[in-house]
């Protein structure tokens, strides 16, 4: 399985695990002061940064770096 | 008074780094709008999230989760962290690769060239006008709320004053009027973008970014303190505001349908003209890292506190008081020293402000560069085309100062949402752009004008600007998005392929 389609599919399990129904009426709290609910948000958003964290280091698109780098024009748009 | 002059020294500091970087302003338009590309990973990172992070992520989550509880973190803030970086992963570093490649500063140039029609420019500027305008109203409604919320009279549950207003023989309860804050904050921001530029927004932005965030977790921390603790703190909230269940009438709680279709919402940063220049400031593709993985963590550290403070505020006060009050208010009443009252303001205004300049500074460029100079046959020099950004931005600051005061009592939260909503729904405009060799200028203009007309109905339907839903709980952004993407695919089927130059020059 290639790189790309590893990504797409963790995306999609994170964007599932986002509806996260078995916390909707659960009134506990972690730690004694944060709410199951945000507490569990505030996790993904942790699990998001590392998730992107890995993409930039194992499926950074250095080609279109170079493509960028090697446009033989520049000067067709730009703040005039 | 004291809690004022804290805040007017902090204008004062901001306004002396404008003029800081103004001594490396290299005075030419081009250094003006994008700073000549010298904005390195850190700096960028800290623009792109000052800049996202409006009153709407201080002032406004904190209401939201006031009105309907902790659900409010995860209607916004968590999508955000995996929505945002995906698009700024797929959107934005593919655009700045053709804008490096090819020169474009705006979308509309590269809309433009991609499908092979001048006129597409004309009908999508007043469009990005018109739906930047809710942003910059939530900014100066925002900072009017907070300054009127810190400054007022403070009252006791039963009425009795604590403390009286700071101007009492200016208004009833002696608050700053929200005319004047919004008066001050457009002056200061005009001041420092005009001052420098880009640079000086870039150099604000950082500068304001740092001080929002680290002033919004000294306001949590003397809070929860003056509480009695975070335990004790949470125990004061109303059981309702600590679960996302929906009550009975809907106002408490979310739904599984409203919290599912919210995450169409965050695509917006995929269509946001201030962010489209951020892209193409930075320095080269890999300042976009930082960004992408810090973006998701930064936005926590923000909207965990303030949702906490929302719902911690549910038993401190009455239900009927306005949402976009509450923060203000919570600071009022429980920081007592009027030293960090006058801090912690500052760094709304400062999280308010560093949204202001970006937007206010993108769509100077895009009038001059998208429509003035678009086919000008004059040769204008470089000074009369910063007199014209300057021009088009002050007449754009005094509309929205105008509707700032006509909309005075809507919430913060659901303008920026009605904001959000419309950039979102033009993302099939840009994904299909980038993505999609058979996307055609016939399915531009059907997404374009589809979402426009979609988007004004829903508006009008919410009454202007307040919170509506459709279906059941769906969010209007989620219909408009689909019709977006509907019009696009079929728009583009029904005409001819672009020419094979323009596939060669893109794909």
């Amino acid at each position: 399985m290639n790189k790309k389609r590893i990504i797409f599919i963790v995306f999609v399990l994170l964007l599932l695990l986002h509806q996260d129904c078995w916390n909707w009426d659960n009134a506990n709290l972690v730690f004694g002061f944060m709410p199951v609910g945000l507490f569990y948000h505030a996790c993904y958003s942790l699990i998001a940064a590392l998730f992107w964290g890995l993409v930039m280091k194992f499926a950074w698109p250095s080609e279109l770096e170079e493509w960028a780098e090697g446009g033989p024009d520049s000067s067709e748009g730009g703040a005039k | 008074m004291t809690t004022v002059v804290v805040i007017a020294i902090y204008l004062g500091l901001l306004l002396a780094l404008a003029l800081f970087s103004k001594t490396l302003f290299r005075g030419t338009s081009k250094d003006y709008f994008v700073a000549s590309h010298s904005i390195g990973p850190f700096m960028l990172l800290m623009s792109v999230f000052g800049t996202t992070m409006t009153a709407f992520a201080l002032v406004g989550s904190t209401g939201k989760a006031f009105e309907r509880g902790i659900g409010t973190y995860g209607l916004m803030a968590s999508s955000s962290g995996l929505i945002h970086a995906a698009c700024f992963l797929l959107i934005g570093i593919k655009l700045w690769a053709i804008g490096k490649r090819y020169g474009y500063v705006t979308q509309i140039q590269y809309f433009r060239a991609r499908f092979e029609t001048k006129a597409f420019g004309y009908l999508l500027f007043p469009i990005l006008v018109l739906l930047v305008i809710p942003y910059l109203l939530i900014g100066i409604i925002g900072a009017g709320k907070t300054i009127a919320g810190v400054t007022g009279t403070k009252l006791k549950p039963n009425g009795d004053v604590i403390a009286p207003g700071v101007f009492p023989e200016w208004t009833d309860n002696g608050a700053i009027p929200p005319w004047f804050t919004g008066l001050v904050i457009s002056a200061v921001v005009l001041t420092y973008i005009f001052a420098g530029g880009s640079r000086a927004a870039a150099w604000a932005n950082t500068f304001q970014t740092l001080v929002f965030m680290v002033m919004g977790i000294l306001a949590f921390y003397l809070i929860s303190d003056r509480l009695g603790g975070l335990e004790a703190a949470i125990d004061k909230a109303k059981d309702t505001h600590t679960v996302r269940t929906l009550s009975e009438g809907g106002e408490v709680g979310t739904s599984k349908w409203t919290f599912f279709s919210y995450m169409f919402i965050p695509l917006s940063v995929g269509m946001f003209p201030h962010l489209f220049q951020h892209w193409l400031t930075a320095k080269s593709a890999k300042s976009f890292k930082l960004t992408v993985v810090a973006h998701p963590i930064c936005i926590m550290i923000v909207w965990v506190p303030c949702v906490l403070i929302g719902t911690w505020a549910t038993g401190l006060f009455p239900s009927d008081i306005p949402s976009g009050a509450i923060l203000a208010k919570t600071v009022g009443k429980l920081v007592g020293n009027p030293i960090i009252v006058g801090l912690v303001t500052a760094g709304i205004l400062a999280a308010i402000m560093s949204s202001l300049d970006s937007q206010f500074l993108c769509l100077g460029t895009m009038f001059t560069n998208d429509i003035v100079l678009h086919r000008a046959k004059k040769k204008y020099t470089d000074k009369q085309t910063l007199f014209m950004a300057r021009s088009f931005i002050v007449a754009i600051v005094l509309i929205t100062y105008v509707c700032a005061l006509l909309l005075y009592e809507k919430s913060v939260f659901d303008l920026a949402i009605w904001c959000f909503s419309g950039f979102a729904a033009l993302t099939p405009l840009v994904i299909a752009a980038l993505y999609w060799k058979r996307a055609t200028k016939m399915g531009a203009y059907a997404c374009v004008i589809a979402v426009t007309l979609s988007w004004l109905t829903f508006f009008a339907m919410s009454g202007f600007g307040g919170e509506y839903f459709v279906l059941g709980g769906i969010v209007p952004a989620a219909i408009m998005w689909l019709i977006g993407a509907a019009a696009m695919i079929i728009g583009s089927l029904l005409s001819s392929p672009p020419s094979e130059k323009t596939l060669a020059k893109f794909f």
